[in-house]
Formats: C-alpha cells, sequence, structure tokens
C-alpha cells in the first residue's frame, strides 16, 4: 500500500509503543481476574444451556449457585463443579442441563477426583473447540469458493425490529438487495442484563434480544439467501454490555462472523465497571480470535457524543488501544475492524477533506485492518433530501480510502427504523458511487503541503499528545478524570462491579488454557 | 381566511411527492396497483414515475399526486413551546440575574430502558448541538446530565437532593410505546412522592410534542429540532411566574 500522507513512520510506532505502555498495567490486572459472565462463558462451552421456569438461564443459576453457597468458591472458577457434577452423575451434558434447570445444586456433590474431572474437561474444551474450528472452517470455504462476489468495502445493513422472524424477513430482503453484512441489532436493555435470555424472541425495543436461538434462526436465514445469491453473507452482534465473552461464546458456536466488540465501550457509554470491562472484553477476544470473527470497535460514538472535528484523535487513540487490547487477546489485525465515522458537522468548510484525510490516515496507520466506517447520524435532520447527499460523499470517501466494512447510512436515519426500500436506496447510492469512483484510490495522490495531509499529520500529533498524558495519568485514573469521551468514570463505580472475581491460586479453566494455548498466548 | 394547497411550481396546482413500498413483486401490475392506491387516498391524479424491485416480493414506487385538499392556514395553531422567539444563551442568563436572582438547577436523563443519550446530550453537555451550547455552559444555571437507561426513581431522588428546579427527561426510542409507559411511571412516581409541584417536567425527544407531554402530565414538551436555549427559556420564565 502507498503512503499518500507521508506519516512518520518513528511517530506512529511510537503511539503504538505508548498504547502498549497504557494498558500493561490493565493486563496486569486482566490476568489475575474473572468475571461471573466469563463463567457463564465457560460453561456456555462447556455445554451448560437451557433456562429454568423462570427464565434463568443455566450458566447463571450455576454460578449464582457457586457463589451463594459460597462467597469464594468462585475463585477456584465455575467449570470444576459443573464438570464434577456432570462425572458423578454420568449423564449427558443435556441430562445436566435439564437437572440444573429443575432445581438440582451442583455444588451439592462434593468434589471427586480431579484427574477425573479434568480428563472430562478435557473431552469437553476438544469437542467445543472442534465445533468452533469447524465453523471456521466453513466460512472460510464459503469465502473462498464465492471469492470476488461480496462488494468491497462490505456493504453492512442493520436490521432491527424486534421479532426474530420479522428480522428475518428484512435481512433476506437486505442480502438480496446487495448487502453482505446483516447486523441483528439489540432491544435497548439488553447491553445491562447481567445475563442472556433464552430461545426465540418476538418482542424487543428498538432491536432484538441476542439469544443463542436466534442467532441459530438468522443463520440458516442467511445461510439460504447465500446459496442462491452464491455470496456469504456475514451475520454480525453485539458482544458487548455485561455478557460480552457469553456472547462471543455462542457467536463462537453459531458461526457467527462479526460481533460489535470495544475494549472500553461498556465502561464510558454505558457506564459499566472499568475493571469488568477490562477483563470481559478479553475473554470475549480470546473467543473471537479462535472462532475467526472480525470485531467492530465502537470509535464512531466518540465523535457522535463530542465534536467530530475537535476530537479527532481521541478516535485514533482508541484504536491504537484497542489494537493493543486486541493483541493481547491473540486476535490477528486481519480480523480488528477498527471503528470510525463520518460525523463532522456538515457546516464545516473543506469538512469533506478532513473526513478524507481521516480515512486515509486511519488506512494507512492500520494497513491489514478492516476498518469498519460508520455513516454520518448525528447531523441527519429529517431532512431525508440533505440525508442522500451526506450519505453520498460518505460512500465516496469510504471507496476512495479503501475501508474494510461499510455501514450504510439510511437517509431516514433519525426518524424512525429504516423502511425496506430506504436499505434498497442506501444499497443503491453505495453501489452507484462505488462503482463509479472504483479506482479512484489508485489513482489519487495528495498534495504534500495541502489540506489532506495537514490533516493527518495534526491528528497524528494531537493522538500521541493525549497518549502521552494517559500513560502519564495510568488507565485506570484516566478514566476516571474524564479522559476519554469527557465522561468521568469512577473506579468502583458502575454496573457489573460486584460481578467481578479474583482468581484464587487454584483457578481452573481449562477453556482459558485450552484457548491459549490453541492462539499462542503466554498470558 | 387564507387557504392553501401545496405548491408544485404554480400556486394551488396541489402537487405532492410520494414514495412507498407494497408487499408485491415489480412491474406493470404493481405499478397500477401503486397508482390506484394513490388515487384512493383522493389525489386527483397520480402519474407513478418510478418503479423498482427490492426483493422477489417486494417493490418500491415513486409518484407525483394533486390534491384538492386545502387548509385555512389563519386558523391554524400551532403545537410548539419553543416559540419562535427563545432567547439565546446570553439573554437567558440575563433573564436569570435580573428575574430569579440566584441559579438555576436542572437535573436531566435519558430514562428507563432508553439508551439513546443524543437527545439529553444535545440539551445538556456543554457542548451542546449545532452551534447552540448546552445547558452546562450557561453560567447561571447548575446542570446535572444523569446519562442513559436511569430509572425514574433514580432521577426522582437526585433531583430532591440537589434541590432541581426543573427535571429533563428524553426519550428516544419510542417503540410499541415504552415511552408513554415510562413518562407516565415517572409522573406517578412524582405524585406518590408528593413532590410533583417542586419542579418543572420538561419531557423531550423526536416523538414528543408538547401536546403529548402536557397530556402525561408534564408541564412542556419538545421534540426535533429544539435546542438548549428554547429548553432553558421556557424554564426560566415560568420559574419567573411560579414565583
Amino acid at each position: 500500500m502507498r503512503n499518500k500522507l507521508n506519516l512518520p513512520a518513528d511517530r506512529v510506532a511510537y503511539a503504538r509503543s505508548l498504547a502498549e505502555r497504557i494498558t500493561a498495567p490493565v493486563q496486569d490486572f486482566i490476568d489475575g481476574h474473572s468475571s461471573v459472565t466469563v463463567e457463564r462463558a465457560t460453561l456456555r462451552l462447556a455445554g451448560a444451556d437451557g433456562a429454568n421456569s423462570d427464565g434463568v438461564p443455566v450458566p447463571n443459576l450455576v454460578v449464582d449457585r457457586i457463589r451463594a453457597a459460597d462467597p469464594t468458591a468462585l475463585e477456584d472458577g465455575a467449570t470444576l463443579r459443573y464438570v464434577n457434577a456432570l462425572v458423578k452423575t454420568g449423564g449427558t451434558v443435556q441430562a445436566l442441563n435439564d437437572k440444573i434447570a429443575a432445581g438440582f445444586d451442583v455444588t451439592s456433590m462434593s468434589l471427586g477426583d480431579r484427574k477425573a474431572i479434568e480428563a472430562k474437561a478435557d473431552e469437553l474444551v476438544a469437542a467445543s473447540l472442534r465445533r468452533v474450528k469447524e465453523n471456521r472452517g466453513f466460512r472460510e470455504g464459503k469465502l473462498e469458493e464465492w471469492k470476488g462476489r461480496n462488494n468491497s468495502p462490505l456493504l453492512y445493513l442493520i436490521v432491527a425490529t424486534g421479532n426474530i422472524y420479522e428480522d428475518v424477513k428484512q435481512a433476506a430482503a437486505a442480502a438480496e438487495q446487495g448487502a453482505d453484512v446483516i447486523a441483528v441489532i439489540r432491544t435497548t436493555a439488553q447491553s445491562l442484563l447481567d445475563y442472556v435470555p433464552y430461545g426465540a424472541t418476538t418482542e424487543g425495543f428498538g432491536g432484538t434480544f441476542a439469544t443463542q436461538e436466534n442467532f441459530r434462526i438468522m443463520r440458516a436465514a442467511l445461510d439460504e439467501v447465500g446459496e442462491k445469491q452464491r455470496r456469504y453473507i456475514r451475520l454480525t452482534n453485539y458482544a458487548s454490555g455485561l455478557c460480552m465473552p457469553e456472547i462471543a461464546a455462542m457467536g463462537a458456536v453459531e458461526r457467527l462472523d462479526m460481533m460489535l466488540n470495544d475494549s472500553m465501550y461498556g465502561i464510558l457509554f454505558r457506564d459499566i465497571n472499568m475493571y469488568r470491562t477490562f477483563v470481559d472484553q478479553k475473554f470475549s477476544r480470546m473467543i473471537n480470535a479462535y472462532a475467526g470473527i472480525i470485531i467492530n470497535t465502537g470509535e464512531d460514538n466518540y465523535l457522535t457524543t463530542s465534536d467530530a472535528f475537535e476530537k479527532a484523535y481521541t478516535v485514533l487513540a482508541s484504536q491504537f488501544l484497542n489494537e493493543r487490547f486486541a493483541f493481547q487477546a491473540g486476535l490477528e489485525a486481519r480480523f480488528q475492524g477498527l471503528g470510525h465515522a463520518f460525523e463532522m458537522d456538515p457546516t464545516i468548510k473543506n469538512g469533506f477533506m478532513y473526513e478524507l484525510a481521516e480515512a486515509q490516515m486511519a488506512r494507512e496507520i492500520f494497513p491489514e485492518h478492516p476498518l469498519k466506517y460508520m455513516p454520518p447520524t448525528k447531523f441527519m435532520s429529517g431532512d431525508i433530501f440533505k440525508g442522500v447527499a451526506m450519505n453520498t460523499l460518505f460512500n465516496f470517501v469510504s471507496k476512495a480510502t479503501d475501508q474494510g466494512i461499510h455501514l450504510l447510512g439510511m437517509l431516514t436515519e433519525a426518524i424512525h427504523t429504516p423502511f425496506m426500500m430506504d436499505r434498497f436506496l442506501a444499497v443503491d447510492n453505495a453501489r452507484y458511487v462505488m462503482n463509479y469512483v472504483d479506482g479512484f484510490y489508485d489513482d489519487i495522490e495528495f498534495k504534500q503541503d495541502g489540506i489532506v495531509v495537514g490533516r493527518a499529520h495534526q491528528v497524528l500529533k494531537e493522538t500521541i499528545d493525549f497518549m502521552e498524558l494517559v500513560e502519564k495519568t495510568g488507565m485506570f485514573d484516566a478514566i476516571e478524570q474524564g479522559l476519554f469521551a469527557e465522561v468521568k468514570r469512577p473506579k468502583d463505580g458502575g454496573k457489573g462491579f460486584e460481578g467481578l472475581v479474583k482468581k484464587g491460586p487454584a483457578y481452573y479453566n481449562p477453556f482459558e488454557s485450552g484457548l491459549m494455548r490453541e492462539l499462542g498466548l503466554k498470558r | 381566511m387564507k387557504v392553501v394547497r401545496p405548491y408544485g411550481d404554480t400556486m394551488d396546482d396541489g402537487k405532492v411527492q410520494l414514495s412507498f413500498t407494497l408487499p408485491v413483486p415489480d412491474g406493470a401490475k404493481g405499478r397500477e396497483a401503486a397508482r390506484k392506491l394513490v388515487l384512493s387516498w383522493g389525489f386527483k391524479d397520480c402519474e407513478v414515475v418510478h418503479s423498482n424491485p427490492l426483493s422477489a416480493e417486494y417493490s418500491m414506487y415513486v409518484a407525483y399526486g394533486k390534491t384538492e385538499s386545502s387548509i385555512d392556514y389563519d386558523s391554524v395553531v400551532a403545537d410548539e413551546a419553543s416559540a419562535d422567539a427563545s432567547m439565546d444563551m446570553d439573554g437567558v442568563n440575563e433573564y436569570i440575574r435580573q428575574h430569579i436572582g440566584r441559579k438555576v438547577v436542572i437535573v436531566g436523563a435519558c430514562t428507563g430502558f432508553d439508551a439513546h443519550t443524543v437527545g439529553i446530550d444535545a440539551i445538556i453537555n456543554m457542548k451542546g448541538y449545532n452551534h447552540h451550547f448546552g445547558l452546562e455552559r450557561y453560567p447561571e444555571m447548575e446542570a446535572f446530565n444523569l446519562g442513559a437507561q436511569v430509572p425514574n426513581e433514580r432521577l426522582i431522588e437526585y433531583a430532591i437532593k440537589v434541590k432541581a428546579d426543573a427535571i429533563l427527561i428524553s426519550q428516544v426510542v419510542t417503540q410499541k410505546d415504552t415511552h408513554i409507559h415510562n413518562m407516565t411511571e415517572f409522573i406517578e412516581l412524582l405524585e406518590a412522592k408528593g413532590v410533583r409541584d417542586k419542579f418543572i417536567l420538561v419531557a423531550g425527544g423526536p416523538r414528543i410534542g408538547n401536546k403529548l407531554a402536557v397530556e402525561l402530565g408534564f408541564d412542556v414538551g419538545f421534540g426535533r429540532g429544539a435546542y438548549a436555549n428554547d429548553v432553558a427559556t421556557y424554564i426560566v420564565k415560568k420559574l419567573a411566574e411560579k414565583k
């Protein structure tokens, strides 16, 4: 890839070293901790599934009972007790799940022979990793078979009816119209639920519950359209909120292809406890890494909540941090869909050139990453005609800077959830623009003392200044003092803090160690 | 009496542009169905100028119709609390200094399950929106933005604690009327605590008009296009009136 902006390589490398130093103390903390959802994700990978008659999921029943029996017992990991019960009852995982849902308490059984437990656990780990690996193989096979039939960048559309069966219709139509990626947006309250609901759902607010059954239903529907279109249609959901790793586990098992998954989004924009989020994001990313799932990070949120021109450096800083956290979890660059957005005030003079500069800058600094580019939303006003014009320029910048994942802007953004024709018009606009400027990226160069190059250099400089301040302050203190996104989050505040678990000396998590082994992680 | 009709390119031509989707395949039959539908809505002519398949079973249409309907403009009463003549930020601060003589305390949140802070942020956060600074920037105000997904109960407790003059509630998600349930619950909670009259209650959101807000028991509602200074103007005038 040609370097058109002439960004100083040593400064970019320095920013990466800052990211490494900023995240190091966080990694130390993560290594010593688990959380209730990390334990539940592990149980899910082991096969824990189903729910009791009140709708409490089996993984929650297990973890809650272990905690209730002895508040310190989770320090040894939840898998131990679950697998112990499995060995002792001698039945299948399904039979044990049914028993647990009916009221059976895994802690009521004394711990049996450690060797037998570990042997059984190894068996479960092998089976579950095999399934995930097969999913990955299937996806890669289809992508190879239908190579060149997806759009570049990938066209990404959202469905959000609340009813999974209605979502399926909308998603199938969107895929037929040309979408490469379908995201099922989640119901608005789900990020703050400390459990994942069970079964197919038909009621949601502003979106549809992420459940394993819903994943399965949508996966089957998209595979069907994909076969007809001879194009692999990627499915996206949200490994975010209080159940990050559990959603990742469900997605790995049901062959989702992308997950919204940011290292800090929950802390800043959902007021989830910072320690909890850091611990959860690591395990969720290890699962995503093994499953070959592309993460989408949430830098667009910095721009919708603050001024996109003034705070452009917060995006680049967050991209560096997300990249570092992702590498620490074994996630390769080609699976890091680092986020950014076209959110500048449309009245700014030369705004297009600043957007172009920042998108090109992201492309050059993160050359192998499938950058996730988000459309204008903040200044979409209800003037649908102006909205089309803004989306057209967004489409142009995206193609002109070779972005990886392109979330299509809706002309009716800020009015209602998209009509079916709104999605069609978005795809149609993108395809028109992207075909019309197809060779632009390769053909165009920038004046070295011009506006575009100048802007990129300025943002990189501001990013480094900011990251130096964060390093000096310390990551946890920086979040507490409101350095990120102009929001202050106390260390022990926020949701989910009580779900943090300190790993004891005997902490046992064969899935974690299995993933670390497979991913070649030292810590 | 002033009679008005839509204006295309000639006074009183009544021309309207329409676009919609039908759950039928694209084709001559679909276009004729679209045309007849438009006529059935009372339009006198209809020309379907474009159709496109959205999938095997859905198609979209662009159509022009001509209406003879009209409205007596003089008889129209606007449902807009954001009067066209709101004070600007400096005006509001000056008004507070002259008529209230102390800082005005505002608490706002996006309540219930609603996670969309864009509305409350646009009104309260320092930065504001579209060159209208938020209430945090007002030297004569003390504004607290509690963020998203705040339970009604907690918002009320907080408002009592900081002795708020006004409480702002933002509701963006309106699917299945969730905003109505939530706003109603908020008012009921205030009444149960006997503190309804202690506060000026302001509701806001893209789908919330003054009429709906007042019906649900708020003092005022602000919809699309309202800025911090519109909200501030209403609050300080109402506060001065209450005194």
